[in-house]
C-alpha cells in the first residue's frame, strides 16, 4: 500500500474546527492576557467538567444513530434530587423539615440510580418499540420536566452542605474534585467504548443495525443499556452542576442537551452513526467552551455569540458529513 | 401503420468487465403481447432499461411504428407512447389514486394570479381512465388501501390516459392472487383489441400458454430466437432458455456427506406470499444448493431458519434436537450461521474495521475477568483469518467499506469461521465479486465441507448451482418443488422446470 501523500483539503476537512479554534485561542490570548490566567483557566475547566460528562452520555446516544433531547431536564431533575438531599439541616428553606443531610457519595447514587431508571425507559420505547430516539427523547423530556416541577414545586434549592459544594472549591492540589470527576468518567467511558462487548455493540448497531442483528447482537438491549447509561451521566452532571453553583431549581441544564450534541459532532462523533470517541467529544466540549470563553473576552455582544456558535455548528456538520459521505 | 410497431435492432450494451447485451433485437405487432422470457440475468431489465433510455446503448436502435427514435429518459418514452406497469412499483402510498395517477403532471387552473392543482378536474379524469380499463375507485382512496393488483391497475389506467401504444408488462402477476390475474389478462385482452402492442415479461408458463401470441427467449444477454406462441411447448421454451455450454471452472470435490445435521419440517411463513410448507435436510459435509428464480422466497426461508423471520409452522432440528431460533442470536447458539445476500444492506459493518467486522460476532466469546474484551486473542483470530482467506488488506484496523466486494465478502466468511458454525448457509455467496475471488470463495466452500460443516448455498446463477452443489433443492413460489440428489439428473433443464412450476 502507498503511504497517503499530504493533502491540505483533507487536513482542512479533518482538522479545520480545531485549527479555528487554536489560531482564536491564541488570538485571544495576545488581545487580553486575562484569558490565559489561573482563574480563567480554573473556571474553564471546572464548566468542561460537567459538559464532558453530559457529552459522553449523548456520544454512546449519538454514535448509534440517535439523539437524546432529554439530557437537559434530566440534569435539572438530577441536580433538584441532589439538592433536596444534601441541604443543611439547620438551613431555613430547607426542602424536607427535619432530618440530616444524606452522604454525598451515597446521594450521588440515588441520582444517578433515578435518571438512569428514566432513561432505561426512554430506551425501551426506542428499542422494543421501535419509536424513533428524536420522538421517544422528546416524550421523555416533557415527562421529566413534568415530574420534577410536581416534585420540587419549582421552588428553587439552596443552603448545601460544605462536603458537597466543596467539589467546586476544594481538590487535589490545584486540581478540583469536578475535573477528577470528569476524567474519571472519561476514562470508564474510553474503557465501556473500547474495553467491552457493549462498547463495540455500540458501534456495530451505529454502522449497520440490520448486519448488527444478523451477527447475533443483542440489540435491543445495547440500545436500552446505552440509555440508561446516559441517562446517569445527566442525573451526575446535573449534580456537579449543584456543587458548582450552590443551589438548583427545575430550570438547571435547559438547552444542554442541543450543546452537547453539538459538541460531539463537533469533535468527530458522526451523527450517521458508527464512528466518534471518548476524545471526539473531549475536544468538541473544549471547542465548544472555548469559543465561548474567547468570544466573551474579545468583547463581542453577547447576544452575537449564539449567532457564532450556530455557524459552528454548520461549519463542523458539513465538514463532518463531506468526510463520510462523500466517500461513498 | 408499420408491421411491427416497437422494433429494437441489434442492441448491445456492455458493462465493465461483462457484456450484458449482444446483438438482442425485438420487434412487437400491433395489438399482440408478446412474452420476453429467459432466466434471471437472461438480459431483460438491461434491455428494457436500454429502451427507456435508462442505460445508453453501445449499439443498436429503436422503431417506433417504422421511423428510429432516440430516446433518453423513461419521460421521453411516455411521450412517445411506451410505457411501462413495473414488478417493483413505485407509488406514493399516503396518497390518493388520483395524485398518483397525475404525480408529476397535475392539472392547474388559475387561482388569482396563482396556478392552483385543479382537484375536481383531477378526479374527474381519473374516474374516467379507472373505467377505461373496468375498475371503479373512489379517486381519492389513499393508495395504501389498494391490493397490489390494483395498484397495478392503476398504473396501466395511467399508461392508457397518457395514450401509451406499447406497455410493457415486468412480472406484473408475481404478486398477484388468481383472481386479480384474470382481471389483469382481461384488461389486456381489451388493450389488445385496442392495438396496444404488450411486452410480458414473466416465468409463469401457463400465463404465457394464455397470454402470448410470440415469445422472444434471451439467455445470457443474447438473442436466442422468437416463435409463435401456439408452438411452443413448456419443454421447448425451457431447453432454449437454458440450452448453454457449460464450462466448469468450479474446484473438483468429493464430498462424503455424513449424518443429517440440520433437519427443517414443514417451515411456513407467516406472510401467505412468502415460503410455504418448506421441508429438507442436510448432512454434514455436504454442500446443498437452493436454486429457483429470484423471487421463490429461499432467502426468505433461509432467514426464517436463522431466525431473522416469523414462521406461523414448522420446526427446525440440529443434530436431532429440535431448537427454537427465533432470534439471530439463539440460531448462532445451535450451530447457524448466515452470510447474507445484501452484503451492504445487512452483512458489511461498513464504517468499522476488518477487526471489528471479524470481531462483532466473537466479543462475548473472548473476555477476561468475564467482562474486558480480550484484544490479544481477538487480533490473533483476525490476523488469522485474513492470512488464511487471504483477504488484501494493509492491517485488520482498515475499515471493511474500503475493501472490494470480494475481500469484504471474505471478511464476512471470517465472522462465520471465527464463530465456527456447525452449518452455515450462504446466499448468493459469490454475488457482484470478480471472478478470482469467487474461485477461492468456492474453494473455501469446499474446504468447509471437507472439515465437516454442512453448507447451504442458494444461487441463483445455473452454473455455479450445479457445479458446487452436491444436491439441490428448487424452490418455485414459496415452495419446494423439487429435489435432486443423481448427479446424472443435475441438468439446467431439470432446475428450470422445477423453477417454474408455479
Amino acid at each position: 500500500m502507498k503511504a497517503k501523500s499530504f493533502s491540505l483539503k483533507e487536513f482542512l476537512i479533518n482538522y479545520g474546527v480545531i485549527l479555528v479554534m487554536v489560531i482564536l485561542v491564541v488570538f485571544t490570548a495576545f488581545r487580553s492576557p486575562n484569558f490565559v490566567s489561573f482563574n480563567n483557566i480554573n473556571n474553564l475547566l471546572l464548566n468542561m467538567s460537567s459538559r464532558l460528562v453530559i457529552a459522553l452520555g449523548i456520544a454512546g446516544c449519538v454514535i448509534t444513530a440517535g439523539c437524546d433531547l432529554s439530557a437537559g431536564r434530566m440534569i435539572g431533575l438530577g441536580g433538584c434530587i441532589a439538592g433536596v438531599l444534601l441541604q443543611k439541616a439547620d438551613y431555613a428553606g430547607r426542602f424536607f423539615e427535619g432530618g440530616k443531610p444524606m452522604n454525598v457519595l451515597l446521594a450521588l447514587a440515588v441520582v444517578m440510580l433515578i435518571t438512569a431508571a428514566f432513561g432505561a425507559v426512554t430506551g425501551f420505547f426506542i428499542a422494543f418499540l421501535d419509536v424513533p430516539p428524536f420522538i421517544s427523547t422528546l416524550a421523555m423530556m416533557e415527562i421529566v420536566y413534568g415530574i420534577n416541577l410536581l416534585f420540587t414545586d419549582a421552588t428553587p434549592l439552596g443552603g448545601y452542605v460544605e462536603s458537597y459544594t466543596n467539589l467546586a472549591s476544594k481538590g487535589i492540589g490545584p486540581i478540583k474534585w469536578l475535573l477528577i470527576i470528569a476524567l474519571i468518567v472519561g476514562l470508564v467511558s474510553w474503557f465501556i467504548f473500547n474495553m467491552t462487548r457493549h462498547g463495540k455493540y455500540m458501534y456495530a448497531i451505529g454502522a449497520n443495525p440490520q448486519a448488527a442483528q444478523v451477527a447475533g447482537v443483542p440489540v435491543r438491549l445495547t440500545l436500552v443499556l446505552i440509555y440508561a447509561k446516559a441517562a446517569a451521566f445527566y442525573g451526575l452532571a446535573g449534580f456537579m452542576l449543584g456543587a458548582k453553583s450552590g443551589g438548583a431549581s427545575v430550570n438547571l441544564g435547559l438547552g444542554y442537551e442541543m450543546e452537547a450534541i453539538a459538541a460531539c459532532t463537533i469533535g468527530g462523533v458522526s451523527v450517521t452513526g458508527g464512528r466518534g470517541k471518548v476524545s471526539s467529544a473531549v475536544i468538541g466540549v473544549a471547542v465548544f467552551e472555548l469559543l465561548k470563553a474567547a468570544l466573551q473576552f474579545l468583547g463581542v455582544n453577547a447576544n452575537a455569540q449564539w449567532i457564532a456558535l450556530g455557524i459552528i455548528i454548520y461549519i463542523a456538520i458539513s465538514l463532518d458529513i463531506r468526510k463520510y459521505v462523500a466517500k461513498k | 401503420m408499420a408491421e411491427y410497431y416497437l422494433e429494437l435492432k441489434g442492441v448491445s450494451k456492455s458493462f465493465p468487465g461483462v457484456k450484458a447485451l449482444d446483438n438482442v433485437s425485438l420487434s412487437i405487432r400491433p395489438g399482440t403481447v408478446h412474452a420476453l422470457m429467459g432466466e434471471n440475468g437472461a438480459g431483460k431489465s438491461t434491455l428494457m432499461k436500454c429502451l427507456f433510455g435508462i442505460y445508453k446503448m453501445d449499439e443498436g436502435e429503436v422503431r417506433i411504428d417504422g421511423k428510429p427514435v432516440t430516446i433518453n429518459n423513461p419521460d421521453e418514452a411516455m411521450e412517445m407512447g411506451v410505457a411501462m406497469v413495473h414488478q417493483e412499483l413505485q407509488p406514493v402510498l399516503p396518497r390518493s389514486v388520483a395524485e398518483n395517477m397525475y404525480l408529476g403532471r397535475f392539472p392547474t387552473h388559475n387561482f388569482g394570479p396563482l396556478k392552483v392543482i385543479d382537484h375536481k378536474k383531477m378526479n374527474e379524469e381519473t374516474v374516467y381512465w379507472l373505467k377505461q380499463v373496468g375498475m371503479d375507485f373512489d379517486p381519492k382512496t389513499p393508495l395504501s388501501e389498494l391490493s397490489i393488483g390494483q395498484m397495478q391497475t392503476i398504473e396501466i389506467a395511467k399508461a392508457v390516459s397518457r395514450d401509451a401504444k406499447v406497455i410493457i408488462f415486468d412480472e406484473p402477476s408475481s404478486s398477484l392472487s388468481e383472481k386479480e390475474v384474470d382481471v389483469l389478462f382481461s384488461i389486456m385482452e381489451d388493450l389488445r383489441k385496442k392495438g396496444v402492442a404488450m411486452i410480458y415479461i414473466s416465468h409463469k408458463m401457463d400465463e404465457i400458454k394464455r397470454i402470448a401470441d410470440d415469445i422472444t427467449i434471451m439467455r445470457d444477454g443474447t438473442y436466442v430466437g422468437t416463435w409463435p406462441a401456439s408452438e411452443m411447448t413448456t419443454d421447448d421454451i425451457i431447453a432454449k432458455m437454458v440450452g448453454r455450454e457449460l464450462t466448469n471452472i468450479y474446484p473438483e470435490h468429493n464430498d462424503h456427506p455424513g449424518e443429517v445435521v440440520l433437519e427443517v419440517k414443514g417451515l411456513s411463513s407467516i406472510h401467505e406470499h412468502s415460503f410455504q410448507d418448506c421441508s429438507f435436510t442436510v448432512r454434514k459435509g455436504e454442500i446443498v444448493g437452493f436454486g429457483g428464480l429470484v423471487g421463490a422466497q429461499r432467502t426468505e426461508l433461509m432467514e426464517a431458519v436463522f431466525g431473522m423471520r416469523h414462521i406461523a409452522a414448522g420446526e427446525i432440528y440440529v443434530e436431532g434436537q429440535k431448537v427454537d431460533t427465533h432470534t439471530p442470536r439463539r440460531a448462532m447458539d445451535a450451530g447457524v450461521g448466515l452470510i447474507t445476500e445484501d452484503r451492504r444492506g445487512n452483512g458489511i459493518l461498513g464504517c468499522l474495521s476488518i477487526k471489528d467486522n471479524v470481531g462483532v460476532s466473537i466479543y462475548d466469546k473472548n473476555l477476561t475477568a468475564g467482562f474486558v474484551l480480550d484484544h490479544g486473542k481477538i487480533n490473533k483470530i483476525v490476523d488469522d483469518s485474513i492470512e488464511q482467506l487471504s483477504i488484501k488488506t494493509p492491517n485488520m484496523n482498515e475499515a471493511i467499506g474500503n475493501l472490494s466486494g470480494g475481500n469484504q465478502q471474505k471478511v464476512i466468511i471470517a465472522r462465520w469461521l471465527a464463530n465456527s458454525p456447525d452449518i452455515l448457509v450462504m446466499d448468493e455467496p459469490t454475488r457482484g465479486i470478480d471472478v478470482g475471488a469467487k474461485h477461492e470463495i468456492y474453494e473455501i466452500m469446499v474446504k468447509l465441507a471437507q472439515e465437516g460443516k454442512a453448507i447451504i448455498m442458494i444461487s441463483s446463477e445455473m452454473a455455479e448451482l450445479l457445479g458446487m452443489s452436491d444436491r439441490i433443492y428448487v424452490m418455485c413460489d414459496g415452495h419446494i418443488r423439487g429435489e435432486i440428489t443423481d448427479p446424472a439428473e443435475m441438468t439446467q433443464e431439470k432446475v428450470m422446470s422445477y423453477a417454474t412450476q408455479f
